[in-house]
C-alpha cells in the first residue's frame, strides 16, 4: 500500500473511531435520565423527604455523567491528539 | 490563527522561571505550578481572612468559610463516622485545593491545573495509599477482611475476592480520570463552541447574526461548567470519605 492511501485510512479510522466512541454517551444520557426521573418520581410521592437527597442527587448525576465524559473524551484524543 | 483555534492548546504547560537542575533534569516554574500556588494562596487568605475577626454573627466572607466547612465536615461524619473526623484536615484540603483550581480555570486566559492526569492522579495516589497504610496500621491483617466480605460461602469466596481486589484496584483509575476528564471535556468543548463564534464573525453580517445561537450556548456552557467544577470537587471529596472508610471501617 502506498503511504498517501494508507494516510488516508488511517485519517478515516481516526473519524470513524471517534464516532463510535460517542455512541457511549447513549448510555450515559439514560443513566442521567434515570437519576433526575427517579429522583423526581420519589420527590413528588414524599415531598418532605425531598430536600434531604438533593446531595445523593447530585452525586448520582455527577457519578453518571463521568461516564458520558470518558467516552467523550476518547472521542476528543481521537481527534485532536493521536 | 492556528494557536487561536486549536482547542488544545490551552493546555500547554510552558516553562517560565527556571529553579534547579538536578541531574539531566530541569526544574522549572511552570505556568501549572503558579495556578497552583495561586489555588493554595487564595484559598489561605479567604480561610485566614475570615476567622480572622470571629463574631457569632458572621459576615458574608465568614459565612462562605463556615458553610464550606459545615459541608466538608457533614460529608465525612455521614459517610466515615465520628472517627472519620481525624481525617477533616486532608479531606477538607483536598477539596479547597480542587474547587479553587477548577473555579479559576474558568476564567478566560487562565490554566486549569486539574485537566492533567499527571496532577489528578498524584491526588487519587494520595487517598489510595493513605487508605492501605492507614488500614494495615490501625487493623494489621485483619484489614485484608475488606476483601472478603462476611456472610460468603467458602467456594464463593476465590471469585469475589478477586472481584473486590480488582475493584479497589480500580480506584485511583477511576477516582482521577472522573476528574481529569470532566474538566478537559468541558474546556474543549467551551473552546470550540466559542471558535464558532469567530468562524461565523469572520463571514459577514449575515454571519454576525448567526454568530449569536453559539454565543449564547458558550453563556450556557459557562454556567454549566461553574456547576460540574463545583460538583467534581464534591465528588471527589464525597468518593475520597467512602474510601477512607475502608481504612477505618474494614468490616463490610
Amino acid at each position: 500500500m502506498d503511504p498517501v492511501t494508507a494516510q488516508t485510512i488511517t485519517a478515516a479510522a481516526k473519524y470513524l473511531g471517534a464516532g463510535l466512541a460517542c455512541i457511549g454517551m447513549g448510555g450515559a444520557a439514560i443513566g442521567v435520565a434515570s437519576v433526575f426521573g427517579q429522583y423526581l418520581s420519589g420527590a413528588l410521592r414524599n415531598p418532605s423527604a425531598a430536600g434531604g437527597q438533593t446531595g445523593n442527587l447530585f452525586l448520582g448525576f455527577a457519578l453518571a455523567e463521568a461516564f458520558g465524559i470518558f467516552s467523550l473524551l476518547i472521542a476528543l484524543l481521537l481527534l485532536f491528539v493521536l | 490563527m492556528a494557536a487561536a483555534t486549536d482547542p488544545i492548546h490551552q493546555f500547554e504547560i510552558h516553562n517560565l522561571v527556571p529553579l534547579l537542575k538536578i541531574g539531566t533534569a530541569d526544574i522549572h516554574l511552570t505556568n501549572s505550578a503558579i495556578f497552583m500556588l495561586l489555588a493554595v494562596g487564595l484559598t489561605a487568605l479567604l480561610l485566614l481572612g475570615a476567622t480572622a475577626g470571629r463574631r457569632l454573627v458572621p459576615t458574608r466572607l465568614q459565612s462562605v468559610a463556615e458553610l464550606s466547612y459545615e459541608l466538608v465536615a457533614h460529608t465525612l461524619r455521614s459517610t466515615a463516622g465520628e472517627e472519620g473526623m481525624k481525617f477533616f484536615p486532608l479531606v477538607f484540603s483536598l477539596f479547597m485545593f480542587i474547587l479553587f483550581c477548577n473555579v479559576i480555570g474558568i476564567i478566560p486566559y487562565t490554566f486549569t491545573v486539574t485537566s492533567h492526569i499527571v496532577i489528578t492522579a498524584a491526588l487519587a495516589l494520595l487517598v489510595f495509599f493513605t487508605v492501605i497504610i492507614h488500614g494495615i496500621w490501625m487493623h494489621g491483617l485483619h484489614w485484608f477482611r475488606l476483601f472478603m466480605p462476611s456472610g460468603i460461602p467458602g467456594w464463593m469466596a476465590p471469585v469475589i475476592v478477586v472481584i473486590e481486589l480488582l475493584s479497589f484496584l480500580s480506584r485511583p483509575l477511576s477516582h482521577s480520570v472522573r476528574l481529569f476528564a470532566n474538566m478537559l471535556a468541558g474546556h474543549i468543548t467551551l473552546k470550540l463552541v466559542a471558535s464558532f463564534v469567530v468562524m461565523m464573525g469572520g463571514i459577514g453580517v449575515l454571519g454576525w447574526i448567526g454568530a449569536l445561537a453559539p454565543l449564547a450556548l458558550t453563556v450556557a456552557l459557562t454556567a454549566l461548567e461553574l456547576l460540574v467544577a463545583f460538583l467534581q470537587a464534591y465528588v471527589f471529596t464525597i468518593l475520597t470519605c467512602i474510601y477512607l472508610n475502608d481504612a477505618i471501617h474494614p468490616g463490610h
